[in-house]
């Protein structure tokens, strides 16, 4: 064998460094079982669609009709679409600059970028430039391109919460940054205390790391909690004193499963504080098709919407962006469906909400039958509040605690799709993690996966606490599956726990 | 993620005894506000902080290799060319054109090419499966794409065309591109060695950030080349190796050139990571010889080079005398295996005879590399999650097109050779034209989509554009936009910059 130019070490470091849990050693092994026959229930991502959750109608039909415009002109074409998707998909075509298979602006469709602008107004009270507004191949594409133009080098931290979603650290790596951590309160459901981003911030600033920038993610993934109004005010004051830019992933927006907390934009917030935070701190929030209720993950469409980004910085961004051109055509239109939705009195008006409305519900109550049937395993330790909200019955809105594992996914579930639950592992299966040479959490994963075919995505994959471990599952599998996953479940960890248990005193805390 | 955990908690256990040291900083800090709370922002602060410290995002904030790295192509005359497309919507006399007309991008499908019916036809089915079982959709469309969009769909799990796929992209849609691979060349390809990415872009992109640790790793690069190589390079903070084409013989790419370049470069200190070839060539549209080919191979497998070979222009050959032979094909056929040559092979949906710019479909197959350098390809392939499935799915179509004997065959071939033939045409009057225009003299364009004439211009048109701070190029570009509402590309954009070109 000659001279090789690139083997692994000589590859770029960064590559290296990256870790992505959610595809990472789990989902390879579950992979790998799946070839060999065994049926795997993959609960390691947020991907409706992949567990049987069906599209919704009105926005396929839409893209249909867009990616095959003769049928436009054929007469039957009344006989398979109604007339608001055919108008629509007219509409679309006509914002486009030669349908679907022509390079957009590499900022998105202009008429589609306004259609986010009223959406984003609508919502929040507040007029958007459409020119502020860049429409992505999925949100992940937007934060890197965001978190490459903010970071420089080592020297420069971005905060991300513990725990998060890998794309952040994964992409810190990438980028040759560095990751600032800012603990979530698990015992305060998740919440987020300024205390703590005062500490990391000031530690970070003791090593010599500038700090740039600081993501939250709102709803929380994996914890599913909901930031409050006080919450969002604490943070834009906190970015304004640090000189920090924002960096909202607001994904999860549409998955809200209580009504005492409903959604609130970071920019909603930060406009309603007025001057000098409204004119002065740097927020760029995203958004997808690919959460809420429509669940289009393989359409990969996404926006941010720049605040307070000073203009020449705008078109540097704009022109890293025009070196890939455009984002796909189809999820453009898939995005512009999603924020300029139908009406009542529109032909599919019923339809589209009746399949809205399905999904959200049975997610709602997906989210109920995770949690009973959780509650039956031992040696976890649960956390909830908002129990009112969310539980069938009785409780009452103080904390409880109990050593089931229940709804804490419910309890924290006030958004998003996941459940992260906490496993309090005997000492002896942490040493029998390290014998196997895996994080303890990982072990525990492997072993589930093994028994039950369930994937799910250790809690290490998205940081924690040290000593403290959790699993990640989504809450999407099925309504009439999930009885037998939780049978399944409580079956493998009970006698995990009792293989590990060795007198071990069950403490409250 | 362990090794950040571990750190945090030292972090933790030792922030004890820092506080003492840590309260002090704050004393010292520009950071006032630390321990303020909400309510003590008041305007006077607000103008003291802000002329303290620069905004966390500004331009001298942000990343440099953002501000470096250049992309012509819709770079500053495009930008001038938008502001005059808004001009005349609301002034239609404001200048001595009705349109613009964008030369600038190889983007068939906005200047009125057709796509291909039968590829549409699968799209179409695969994104609203639903009406597939009703029986009005069988006088909608032909009968055998509603065949192959049920034979796409049972290869996706749950038929979910929403859900992410396999971060390499949907296996059976792989196999197909393999197969089709195999037809293509008469030597087999392997499903596993494909990535489907949101255009051939990304994968290239995937590859750089591979390869280039440092300004030290450079990237052999064809001048003039498409700058979305340059763009790359310097957003990875490479440095590109440039090596000539020799316009006097049809662009040609001599193996002597590619020696002298890796040498001198070397002797500076650059580690010569890769080559990157485009064939047939964007903007110049030569479509090497096999021979040539050889040769480069050979150059790869002796130097340790990794060969980037760009090949979405593979459809777009308009000379009888010439044909194009993949790398892949080529390496083979001299008895290169996996363990002689690294190769990474572009293919795009984006060009061709189907033009389809805006799916964003494409791949790359990768050969040549240990599984650890595999893993860590796909590890970052993974991060995005998938491509998009829409494309994925044109990708496979665009490989394994309709044969002989299906129902839309004939349909579709008469789509095909009409386009084909057609840019053909285009590409030679256009040529005639140009050579007959003072001044400017124009190579043969055997391929891709773009003419690349040189412009000799008169001292005087140098010396204004000097005046105007313009590349001459680019002054000329400029000029012919303001008067005509025709875009092009000066070549400078494209790294040519020993004579002056436009690109278009």
């Amino acid at each position: 064998m000659g001279l090789k130019a690139l083997d692994y070490e000589t590859m770029n470091e960064n590559v290296k460094k990256v870790q992505y849990a959610v595809r990472g050693e789990l989902y390879l092994r579950a992979s790998e079982l799946q070839k060999e026959g065994k049926k795997i229930i993959f609960t390691n991502v947020g991907n409706p669609q992949a567990l049987g959750q069906k599209p919704l109608t009105f926005p396929r039909q839409v893209v249909a009709l867009c990616q095959a415009p003769f049928l436009l002109d054929d007469p039957n074409v009344g006989l398979i679409f109604p007339a608001d998707a055919i108008a629509r998909a007219k509409h679309y075509l006509s914002l486009t600059s030669g349908g679907l298979g022509a390079y957009s602006d590499s900022r998105g469709i202009p008429g589609v970028r306004k259609e986010v602008a009223e959406f984003i107004e609508r919502r929040d009270g507040y007029p958007s430039d459409p020119e502020l507004i860049f429409l992505t191949d999925g949100a992940s594409k937007g934060v890197m391109q965001i978190l490459n133009c903010i970071i420089r080098g080592q020297g420069d931290g971005v905060l991300v919460p513990v725990p998060q979603y890998p794309l952040y650290s994964a992409t810190i790596s990438l980028f040759g940054g560095s990751l600032v951590p800012y603990y979530l309160e698990e015992t305060a459901n998740w919440g987020l205390d300024v205390n703590n981003l005062r500490e990391s911030v000031a530690q970070a600033r003791f090593k010599g790391i500038t700090v740039r920038a600081m993501v939250i993610i709102n709803p929380g993934n994996p914890t599913g909690q909901c930031l409050s109004e006080a919450n969002l005010r604490e943070i834009l004051n906190f970015c304004y004193q640090e000189n920090l830019v924002l960096l909202g992933d607001e994904v999860y927006q549409q998955n809200i499963y209580q009504d005492e907390r409903p959604f609130i934009s970071s920019r909603k917030v930060l406009m309603d504080m007025g001057p000098p935070i409204s004119k002065d701190v740097q927020l760029v929030s995203f958004h997808t098709v690919s959460k809420g209720y429509w669940g289009e993950c393989g359409q990969r469409g996404g926006y941010f919407e720049m605040t307070n980004i000073p203009p020449k910085t705008v078109d540097e961004i704009y022109k890293i962006a025009s070196i890939s051109l455009s984002p796909n055509v189809p999820a453009q239109i898939f995005m512009g469906l999603m924020v300029n939705p139908l009406k009542p009195g529109d032909v599919s008006y019923d339809q589209f909400v009746r399949e809205s409305k399905g999904i959200l519900e049975s997610l709602r109550r997906r989210a109920r039958i995770m949690t009973d049937g959780f509650n039956s395993c031992k040696n976890v330790v649960c956390n909830f509040t908002e129990g009112k909200s969310l539980l069938s019955t009785g409780h009452s809105k103080a904390f409880v605690f109990c050593d089931f594992f229940s709804a804490l996914l419910l309890g924290y579930h006030t958004g998003a799709m996941y459940s992260f639950p906490q496993l309090r592992l005997p000492p002896k299966a942490i040493e029998a993690a390290k014998q196997a040479g895996k994080v303890p959490d990982v072990f525990y994963c492997l072993k589930l996966l093994e028994a039950t075919g369930i994937s799910t995505v250790p809690g290490s994959g998205f940081g924690q606490k040290e000593g403290v471990f959790h699993l990640r599952t989504t809450i999407l599998p099925a309504e009439e599956d999930m009885p037998e996953i939780m049978s399944s479940f409580k079956k493998f960890n009970d006698e995990f726990m009792a293989q590990y248990e060795d007198n071990w005193n069950r403490s409250r805390m | 993620m362990r090794r950040f955990v571990i750190g945090s908690a030292r972090n933790l256990i030792e922030s004890s005894r820092q506080k003492y040291q840590f309260e002090r900083s704050i004393l010292s800090s520009p950071y006032r506000f630390l321990s303020s709370s909400p309510a003590a922002d008041s305007p006077s602060s607000s103008s003291s902080s802000s002329s303290t410290m620069a905004h966390p995002v500004s331009l001298n904030t942000i990343n440099p290799k953002v501000i470096e790295c250049e992309y012509a192509v819709r770079g500053e005359i495009v930008t001038l060319a938008q502001k005059l497309q808004e001009e005349i919507q609301t002034k239609p006399d404001a200048h001595p054109f009705e349109e613009i007309l964008y030369c600038n991008i190889g983007n068939p499908q906005s200047l009125g090419q057709q796509p291909i019916t039968f590829f549409r036809e699968v799209l179409a089915l695969c994104d609203h499966p639903a009406i597939l079982d009703k029986s009005e959709t069988q006088g909608l469309f032909s009968a055998d794409s509603i065949e192959r969009a049920w034979q796409i769909l049972d290869q996706i799990p749950g038929r979910a065309t929403g859900a992410y796929s396999h971060s390499q992209g949907i296996k059976g849609l792989r196999d197909t591109i393999a197969a089709g691979i195999e037809a293509r060349d008469g030597f087999p390809a392997d499903p596993n060695d494909i990535f489907l990415t949101d255009g051939a872009s990304p994968a290239v992109h995937m590859m750089m950030q591979l390869l280039i640790r440092s300004e030290k790793d450079g990237i052999l690069c064809p001048i003039p080349q498409y700058p979305l190589y340059s763009a790359s390079i310097a957003l990875h903070g490479g440095t590109l190796v440039p090596y000539y084409l020799d316009e006097a013989t049809g662009w040609g790419l001599e193996v002597s050139e590619l020696k002298k370049q890796l040498e001198t470069s070397r002797s500076k200190g650059i580690t010569v990571r890769a080559l990157v070839v485009i064939n047939p060539g964007n903007p110049t549209g030569q479509v090497l010889a096999e021979e040539n080919q050889k040769a480069i191979v050979e150059f790869c497998k002796q130097e340790g080079l990794v060969l980037l070979a760009d090949e979405v222009y593979q459809e777009n050959v308009y000379v009888p005398e010439k044909k194009f032979h993949s790398f892949k094909k080529v390496s083979r056929s001299m008895g290169y295996g996996e363990k002689d040559i690294a190769l990474v092979s572009f293919q795009s949906v984006s060009k061709g005879y189907y033009g389809e710019c805006g799916k964003r479909g494409g791949y790359m197959e990768v050969t040549g590399f240990g599984a650890d350098v595999r893993e860590q390809i796909y590890k970052v392939a993974s991060v995005n999650l998938c491509s998009n499935i829409s494309g994925q799915i044109l990708a496979s179509l665009v490989m394994s097109p309709p044969k002989v004997g299906d129902e839309s065959y004939e349909s579709y071939s008469a789509e095909r050779d009409g386009i084909l033939s057609s840019l053909a045409r285009r590409a030679k009057t256009l040529e005639d034209a140009f050579s007959k225009l003072e001044g400017v003299t124009c190579n043969k364009a055997e391929g891709a989509m773009y003419l690349f004439p040189r412009i000799d211009l008169p001292e005087k048109a140098i010396k204004a554009a000097e005046a105007a701070k313009k590349a001459p190029d680019a002054y000329y570009c400029q000029r012919l936009l303001a008067a005509t509402g025709i875009v092009f590309v000066p070549g400078s954009g494209f790294g040519q910059v020993s004579s002056w070109h436009l690109a278009f």
